[in-house]
């Protein structure tokens, strides 16, 4: 098995012990250095994160690699999830504390790992978990969903964050950001920078379009994944319970823009955003996010396909249909995401979400913001890659 | 308000006076009878009349008491001289019928339906003595899609207008209660919007849908389940035959489930079809007089629907006993669904899992 060579590598460093023992201390070497991995990706703040790849490099990655290879053919009778299994492991290897790599009596570090899989696929299998009303399902979106899309946020991308302290560490609020990039990755990075880079580890709730939800698979797992429809009703209801919710006012006007009228923003809907924090009196936070625009450059539309599809619009970027499923991996721009000062809306009553004059003042307050901040962020950025 | 659930805490319920002769329609099925059961079990109430157009079992006879059957179709003028001649003053239609199979078709399902209701309130309207009105509508008034919003309130309408079926005609009701209710102002009205009913006794699409082995379901579709337990939606429509309760209120227990996580639940093998493909299986399914799919019961199991009970909870002041999880559990136990994946077997597969992995190391 792919173990033994594993073993065979790192056995030489461990020498003059038993035999016997000797097959045990690199495994657990091995899953330490597993472990140290994904405590780095599990990281809160930018610092130990920044950290991480010059270590994590190759390293980091065979480690991940050994981690999800044995264990694949094991848990096959229950239905297999082979992206999660390694990343459960991981998060199941932060918990516990660093073991030396000194032989002893206790079950070895793979053996929780993979008890913490099967529990999981357990409380799958039987229906033990909770769903709230609006269809998220937080036990699906930390086990699997996060875990799948964090080397895309983390490798990828690389994202990095600017300005978390101003999103609150409880209680509502509405983040308001620029929507790019053909399909929406800028939505996924934005609600895994919440989760795994804010310090209280906030769950954005994002305020999705109707035709999301009528697409099979997406919209179901959009729900799973805590979006909602982008309507008054449930934008209120999210926010007054103190959910941290996030909208995309430009909607497909926004991500579906030609490439070459990128970092412009578009109409910002009706400014039904802006009356929905009125109503509820929580603030609006400025989000720009770079990077998103180069993923998928959007360079021709083939409308007809479109309307035939009943899609907004059918891309056509260099890398798509030209392709064909390859042209669908995004290039790997360097992303920021920033969250501006939020814009507090204590000063207005419920009953000024009545008055449209203020509505489109606060609009374009909000677009303004982040708007200058792209072009600040634009011009600090040398290289689309490279950062 | 204190929780209720037992039946003699409702006279003491907000205002009104209990009433004195209740008629209830439809008792030939579970809630109806169910319904006037309790009701006759309450001394407060001096006669219980039960309405339908075939007798209940014998069974649901015995537990009626003294309730007495009226074998009437409401659809007859008749039904005006059963409301006047025995001084009823509180109307409980519980008759609306859901399943095309249950009532013969979809022509006399809506023909009992809607002309039913509608030669009922003429009756209503016509006594002098009734004084409230109960209607038994469904929460699938608000429809199912996309376009929704996650949770419907009361004031909140379909986006577009049900097209047919059981939704139709419950809106159509609901519309002609108003219409009553303008022209008999002096008369109380309430709508309970029920959600699905699960429980170990009682019979829907639904409890019959999940109890076949293999569940179809729609490849990529997860609706949002809710779930009201049997007993409670007999609580609910209790208080409303006693209590004053004017207004329209959904229906619903507390919580959500998901498709999926129902049918695992129910220990069952959910088998998800692709949406071209759902015709013709619901067809054969039809035909095969397993389980009555509707294209409106289809549009349910895209997109689920969800209520906001807030209502019901701060001005009805009633709050459901059983969760929606606990409700369909309870329905699984009741029913003694043997599961297909159960449990153990889950266990045991897990310890075996368990068990390989040490060995190979």
């Amino acid at each position: 098995m792919v173990r033994r060579s594993g073993k065979s590598d790192n056995g030489t460093g461990s020498e003059g012990v038993r035999v016997p023992e000797a097959r045990v201390i690199p495994l657990r070497a091995d899953e330490t250095g597993g472990r140290t991995r994904w405590r780095l990706g599990e990281g809160r703040d930018r610092g130990n994160r920044s950290g991480g790849p010059a270590r994590g490099g190759t390293e980091a990655r065979e480690t991940g690699r050994e981690g999800t290879r044995p264990r694949r053919p094991a848990p096959a009778p229950p239905r297999p999830r082979p992206p999660l299994e390694a990343d459960q492991v991981g998060t199941e290897g932060g918990a516990v504390p660093p073991v030396a790599a000194v032989p002893d009596p206790e079950p070895p570090a793979w053996e929780a790992g993979l008890e913490e899989v099967l529990r999981f696929l357990r409380r799958r299998l039987s229906g033990d978990y909770t769903v709230d009303e609006f269809g998220y399902d937080a036990d699906l979106a930390d086990s699997v969903l996060a875990p799948a899309l964090r080397p895309l946020y983390e490798r990828w991308f690389r994202v990095e964050t600017i300005g978390l302290q101003h999103v609150p560490d409880t209680g509502g609020a509405l983040v308001v950001a620029n929507h790019s990039g053909t399909l929406p990755l800028d939505a996924l990075m934005t609600i895994q920078a919440l989760h795994d880079e804010h310090p209280a580890a906030r769950r954005l709730r994002l305020l999705g379009a109707d035709l999301m939800f009528r697409l099979p698979l997406v919209g179901e797992l959009a729900r799973k994944n805590g979006a909602t429809l982008a309507c008054n009703a449930d934008a209120e209801r999210l926010m007054s319970s103190g959910e941290l919710v996030g909208v995309f006012p430009e909607g497909f006007k926004g991500i579906g823009k030609p490439f070459k009228d990128r970092y412009k923003l578009q109409r910002f809907g009706r400014g039904g955003f802006v009356s929905a924090a009125l109503r509820t009196g929580v603030p609006i936070i400025p989000c720009s996010i770079v990077g998103a625009e180069e993923t998928y450059p959007k360079i021709g539309d083939i409308a007809p396909l479109a309307r035939l599809l009943g899609a907004p619009y059918f891309p056509i970027t260099p890398t798509f249909p030209l392709l064909g499923p390859l042209g669908l991996v995004p290039l790997p721009s360097k992303w920021y995401i920033e969250f501006g000062e939020p814009i507090s809306l204590d000063a207005y009553t419920p009953a000024d979400a009545e008055d449209p004059m203020l509505v489109f003042n606060l609009t374009d307050q909000v677009r303004e913001t982040i708007q200058h901040t792209l072009y600040r962020l634009l011009s600090q950025r040398r290289n689309v890659f490279l950062g | 308000m204190t929780r209720t659930g037992s039946p003699h805490d409702a006279d003491r319920g907000s205002g009104g006076a209990a009433p004195s002769v209740v008629l209830v329609t439809g008792v030939s099925r579970f809630l109806g009878g169910n319904l006037a059961a309790r009701l006759a079990a309450n001394p407060a109430i001096e006669r219980v009349l039960g309405v339908d157009t075939v007798p209940p079992s014998r069974e649901m006879l015995r537990r009626m008491g003294r309730a007495e059957f009226v074998r009437a179709d409401i659809r007859n003028p008749l039904i005006a001289k059963v409301i006047s001649g025995a001084g009823v003053d509180t109307v409980v239609h519980a008759a609306l019928s859901a399943g095309p199979g249950s009532s013969g078709g979809r022509t006399a399902m809506k023909e009992m339906n809607v002309i039913g209701t509608m030669q009922l309130l003429a009756a209503c309207q016509k006594s002098e003595r009734v004084r409230r009105v109960v209607l038994k509508s469904t929460t699938a008034v608000y429809g199912s899609g996309s376009r929704d919003p996650a949770l419907f309130d009361e004031s909140m309408t379909p986006k577009d207008l049900p097209s047919g079926g059981y939704a139709k005609d419950a809106a159509e009701i609901e519309g002609y209660l108003r219409g009553f209710a303008r022209r008999r102002p002096d008369v109380t009205t309430t709508v309970l919007r029920f959600c699905n009913y699960v429980g170990p006794r009682i019979e829907t699409v639904l409890t019959r849908y999940f109890a076949l082995p293999v569940v179809p379901t729609i490849l990529g579709f997860d609706p949002r389940l809710q779930f009201l337990h049997e007993e409670d939606a007999l609580a609910v429509l209790e208080r409303a035959a006693v209590e004053e309760h004017p207004g329209v209120y959904n229906v619903a227990a507390d919580g959500v489930l998901m498709l999926s996580q129902a049918v695992r639940r129910a220990g069952r093998v959910q088998v998800a079809v692709p949406a071209p493909l759902v015709g013709p299986v619901g067809r054969f399914l039809r035909g095969a007089r397993v389980v009555d799919y509707s294209p409106e019961q289809m549009r349910f199991l895209n997109f689920g629907r969800v209520v906001d009970t807030t209502r019901l909870k701060e001005r009805f002041g009633f709050h459901p006993r059983w969760t929606t999880v606990q409700a369909f559990d309870d329905y699984v136990r009741g029913r003694a669904l043997r599961p297909v994946l159960g449990a153990e077997r889950i266990e045991a597969a897990e310890r075996a899992v368990l068990q390989a992995a040490r060995m190979l190391h």
